[in-house]
C-alpha cells in the first residue's frame, strides 16, 4: 500500500512487527489473526457481551479487592453512616460500607460490579440458548458447547459467592439456605456442610476466606481459563455461520478482524463497559447499609436473590413438603429436591444435548459449520422452548412472593399454580412451537409470499444482468 | 363459472410449482455467488463524526478524573465515565462501519479432521508397550497407584473442618436456662402479650449460635392442641419454638396472627420468609405449607418464681434442616 511505503510510516510500523517476527515468528500469527473472518449476525454479540461483561468485572472486582476485609470479626460501627452507628457488625460488613461511603469512587465500582455481574449471566444465558436454538452445539462444537456450559455453572457460583461476601442480612440468608442444600445430601451432608463451613452454620471465620478465595481467585481463574481456550477452539474451528449468500459448509464469509471487526468489536467493549458504569452509577442496586448486618435469628420478608438464582429458590419454594426417611433417619431431606436434584438435572440435560441431538431428535451425526434456523428444526426447538418454559416457570415461582405484595396474589395458590403449570406448560409449549416453526416454513415456501422479482441492469454494452433480487 | 375457477387453480398450483423450482435453483446458486468486496474510501463527515465523538469521550474521562479528585459523587462520576465509554463506543463502530475498508471476506474453512493419520497414531500407541507379557497386571497396578495418588490428594480436603462431631446437634438449652432477649434482658411471662412475636436466646450464650434463638409468642391455652406429653410445656398459653428453619435454615421470622378467629379460620402460624414454610403454633408447629419437612423443635417453658420464663428442658428436636445424622 502507497501509505505504507512512506519512509515515516514505515518505521513506525515495520519495526514492532519485524521485533516480533523476529523473536516469536509472530507475523505469519499476525496475519492469520488480522484476516480472521467473523460472519456478521447480531446473536453473534451475545457471548462478546459476556467476555467484556468479564473483563469489566476483574477490573472493577481488582478495585474492590483492595478495599474489602474477608474477616467476620465482630466490631462497632463508627462509620459516617447514621443508622448503624454504634451496631456490633463484623469486618466484612464494616469494609463493604468503608468502600461505599468513605472511599472515592468505592460505591460506583460496587454497584457497577454488581450490574456487570448480572449482565454477565445474563449474556452467557442469552448466548446459551442461542447455541442451542441454532444447532450450533453440534459436530465440530460440542467440545467448545460443554466448555460454554460449564462457564455457566461456574458464573453463577461466582456470582453467588460474591453476594455472599459482605455479611449484610440478605447475604446472610442466602448463606442459610445454601448450607440448608449442603446438609441435604443424602448422607453426607452433615460432615460436607460442617468441612465447608469450619463448624456448624454460620461457620467460622476461615468460611468467610474460602468463600473470599473463590471468589476472587479460583473461580475467576477457572473461568478466565475456560475462556482463552473457548476463543482458541472458536479460532481453530472458524465460526459458524448462517446460510446465505456465498455462505456454505466448506468456507467462512464475513467481516475480517483487521480493520473492521476490531473496531467494531472494540466498539463492543467500550458500549458495554459504559452502560454498565452508567448503571452503577446511576442505578441503586443492593444498598447493604439498609439490609443491616446479618445474624442467623435475623431475617426479612419479600426478599429476593439476584436473578440468575431465581431458579434455585423458585424450585425451593414449589417442591412439596416431602423427605425420604430410611430407618429412623432423614435420607433426603427436602432442599435436595429444589436445591440439589433440579440444577443438576438441568446441566445434566445441557451437559446431554450434543448427544441426545444427534442420537434422538436431529439423528444426525454429520459434521455441521450452516447453523440452522430454530424453525428448520422444529423438534428440537419446540423440545428446548418446552424444557426452557419448564424452567421459566420455576424461576416465576421464585418471585410468588413479590407477586403477592405487588398485586395481591395469595401465595399459596400460586404455588399450586406454578406446580400445575410447570407439569403442564411443557407439552402446550411444544406443541404450540412445533405448529409455529411448520407453519412459519410453510409461510416461506407460500408462493404469493415474498418479493418474486429481479433487479435488471442494463450494462455499458447494452447487455442485461441480474444484480438483485432473491 | 366451474370451469373458470379450475383453470385459476391450475393457473396458482403451476405457478407454485414453478416457483418452487426456481427457487431450489436460485438458493443452490446463492451458496455458489462470491460475495467478497473490499470499499475504500469514506466521507469527509464521516472522519468529522469521528472526530467529534472522540473528543466527547476525552472529555468525559478528564470530567472523572477532576470529579474524582474535587467531588467523587456517584452519579455524576457514573455519568461521566459512563458517556465517555459510550461516545468511545460510537466513534469506534462509526469508524468500524464506515470509515476504514469495508471488506467481506471469503475464506474456505480449514478441514480439521485428517483420518489417514488416526490408524498410524492408534498404532504408535500400541507399539509403547512392545515387548511387555503381563500387560493386564501391570495396568491393574498403574491404575491402583494412579488411584492412591488421587486419593492422598483429596485427603488433606478433610482437614477443611473439624470431623463430624455431635457439634450439629448440639443446642445450649437445658432445663432452668434464663430466657433473654437481644439485649439480655429476662423475658418476664407477663411481659409477653398475645399477637406478639418475641426472639429469645438462652442466658450468657453467643445469639449467633443456631441453635440459641427461640421465637416467643402467646395464645389463648384454650386453643392449644398439644400432644399429651407437652400438656404443660406452655405455660398461660406461652410458647417457645426454635427460630431456625427445618427446611434451610433461615430464621422463621413472620408471625401470622389472626386478629378475629372467627372470620379467619386459620390461626396463628410462624411462617419463614426463604421458602414460605408455615408451621402451626397451636398444634406445636406442624408443618401447615411449604416445603419443610418436620416441624420446629419446641422448648418446654416454666415460669420461675420471679415471673421470668426458664426452660423446662432441651429442645424438643434437633435444630435447623435435617440430615441423615439427626436423632429424631
Amino acid at each position: 500500500m502507497s501509505a505504507f511505503s512512506h519512509p515515516h510510516e514505515r518505521d513506525r510500523l515495520t519495526d514492532p512487527v519485524r521485533f516480533v517476527d523476529e523473536r516469536l515468528g509472530g507475523a505469519k500469527a499476525l496475519r492469520f489473526v488480522m484476516g480472521y473472518v467473523f460472519p456478521d449476525h447480531w446473536s453473534f454479540m451475545l457471548g462478546e457481551v459476556a467476555l467484556y461483561a468479564f473483563v469489566v468485572l476483574v477490573a472493577t472486582g481488582t478495585f474492590l479487592a483492595l478495599f474489602f476485609s474477608p474477616a467476620l470479626g465482630q466490631v462497632v460501627y463508627h462509620g459516617g453512616y447514621g443508622p448503624l452507628q454504634g451496631q456490633q457488625i463484623s469486618e466484612a460488613y464494616g469494609s463493604t460500607l468503608h468502600l461505599s461511603f468513605s472511599v472515592s469512587g468505592g460505591l460506583l465500582m460496587r454497584q457497577t460490579h454488581h450490574w456487570a455481574a448480572l449482565v454477565f449471566v445474563a449474556a452467557i444465558t442469552a448466548h446459551l440458548l442461542r447455541i442451542v436454538f441454532t444447532g450450533a452445539f453440534r459436530k465440530p462444537r460440542d467440545v467448545n458447547y460443554f466448555i460454554g456450559v460449564t462457564m455457566l455453572a461456574l458464573a453463577i457460583l461466582e456470582g453467588f459467592a460474591g453476594y455472599s461476601l459482605p455479611d449484610d442480612l440478605l447475604s446472610g440468608m442466602g448463606l442459610a439456605i445454601a448450607w440448608g442444600v449442603a446438609m441435604s445430601l443424602p448422607l453426607i451432608g452433615g460432615p460436607f456442610a460442617t468441612a465447608l463451613w469450619g463448624g456448624r452454620f454460620p461457620g467460622t471465620t476461615v468460611f468467610e476466606s474460602r468463600l473470599f478465595i473463590a471468589h476472587v481467585f479460583i473461580i475467576p481463574a477457572l473461568l478466565a481459563a475456560l475462556i482463552a481456550i473457548h476463543l482458541a477452539i472458536i479460532m481453530i474451528q472458524r465460526h459458524s455461520q448462517f446460510a446465505g449468500e456465498g455462505r456454505r459448509e466448506d468456507n467462512v464469509v464475513g467481516t475480517p478482524l483487521w480493520p473492521g471487526y476490531a473496531l467494531r468489536s472494540l466498539g463492543l467493549f467500550a458500549a458495554v463497559a459504559g452502560v454498565l458504569v452508567l448503571m452503577g452509577g446511576l442505578i441503586q442496586i443492593n444498598p447493604v447499609w439498609l439490609w443491616g448486618p446479618y445474624h442467623p435469628y435475623l431475617g426479612t420478608n419479600g426478599a429476593q436473590p439476584d436473578w440468575y438464582l431465581g431458579w434455585l429458590i423458585g424450585a425451593l419454594r414449589m417442591m412439596p413438603n416431602l423427605e425420604i426417611h430410611l430407618f429412623g433417619h432423614t435420607l433426603v431431606p427436602n432442599p435436595f429436591f429444589g436445591g440439589v436434584l433440579f440444577p443438576t438435572a438441568v446441566f445434566a440435560l445441557l451437559y446431554a444435548l450434543p448427544w441426545l441431538d444427534r442420537r434422538f431428535i436431529s439423528r444426525d451425526y454429520r459434521r455441521h459449520d450452516l447453523l440452522e434456523l430454530p424453525r428448520e428444526n422444529p423438534r428440537r426447538t419446540a423440545l428446548a422452548a418446552a424444557v426452557f418454559s419448564a424452567i421459566a416457570i420455576v424461576f416465576a415461582a421464585g418471585s410468588a412472593d413479590r407477586l403477592f405484595f405487588q398485586f395481591g396474589f395469595g401465595y399459596e395458590g400460586a404455588i399450586w399454580f406454578f406446580r400445575g403449570a410447570f407439569l403442564l406448560a411443557p407439552p402446550l409449549v411444544y406443541w404450540i412451537t412445533r405448529r409455529v416453526c411448520l407453519a412459519l416454513l410453510r409461510a416461506h415456501a407460500h408462493p404469493l409470499r415474498g418479493f418474486s422479482g429481479a433487479v435488471v441492469v442494463r450494462g455499458e454494452q447494452g447487455g442485461f444482468e441480474r444484480t438483485g433480487g432473491p | 363459472m366451474r370451469r373458470r375457477a379450475r383453470a385459476v387453480w391450475r393457473a396458482i398450483v403451476a405457478v407454485w410449482l414453478w416457483r418452487a423450482g426456481s427457487r431450489r435453483r436460485r438458493s443452490e446458486s446463492r451458496a455458489q455467488r462470491d460475495p467478497s468486496e473490499r470499499r475504500a474510501g469514506a466521507a469527509g463527515r464521516i472522519e468529522g463524526v469521528v472526530v467529534v465523538l472522540l473528543a466527547l469521550a476525552t472529555a468525559g474521562t478528564a470530567a472523572f478524573a477532576a470529579l474524582f479528585i474535587l467531588d467523587p459523587d456517584t452519579q455524576l462520576l457514573g455519568l461521566a465515565l459512563g458517556l465517555a465509554l459510550a461516545s468511545l463506543a460510537a466513534a469506534l463502530v462509526v469508524a468500524g462501519k464506515r470509515l476504514v475498508p469495508r471488506e467481506t471476506k471469503v475464506e474456505a474453512r480449514p478441514r480439521l479432521a485428517r483420518p489417514q493419520e488416526v490408524e498410524p497414531v492408534v498404532q504408535e500407541l500400541r507399539a509403547g508397550a512392545d515387548g511387555i507379557t503381563r500387560r493386564r497386571l501391570l495396568g491393574s497396578a498403574a491404575g491402583l497407584a494412579g488411584a492412591g495418588v488421587a486419593a492422598a490428594a483429596v485427603v488433606p480436603v478433610a482437614g477443611l473442618g473439624p470431623g463430624i462431631t455431635d457439634q450439629l446437634a448440639r443446642t445450649p438449652w437445658r432445663a432452668g436456662r434464663r430466657l433473654v432477649d437481644e439485649e439480655g434482658t429476662p423475658v418476664a411471662a407477663a411481659d409477653v402479650r398475645r399477637g406478639s412475636f418475641l426472639t429469645a436466646f438462652p442466658e450468657g450464650v453467643q445469639h449467633d449460635e443456631l441453635g440459641a434463638s427461640v421465637v416467643v409468642v402467646r395464645v389463648d391455652p384454650a386453643t392449644l392442641r398439644l400432644p399429651a406429653e407437652r400438656a404443660n410445656w406452655a405455660p398461660y398459653g406461652i410458647l417457645a419454638y426454635s427460630k431456625i428453619c427445618t427446611h434451610a435454615a433461615c430464621a422463621v421470622s413472620l408471625y401470622r396472627s389472626p386478629l378475629n378467629p372467627s372470620t379467619q379460620p386459620r390461626g396463628p402460624a410462624l411462617v419463614c420468609p426463604c421458602h414460605f414454610s408455615t408451621f402451626d403454633v397451636l398444634r406445636a408447629a406442624a408443618v401447615e405449607f411449604g416445603p419443610a419437612g418436620r416441624p420446629l423443635p419446641q422448648l418446654p417453658l416454666v415460669v420461675d418464681a420471679a415471673g421470668a420464663l426458664r426452660a423446662g428442658g432441651p429442645l424438643s428436636g434437633p435444630v435447623g434442616p435435617s440430615w441423615w445424622g439427626d436423632k429424631t
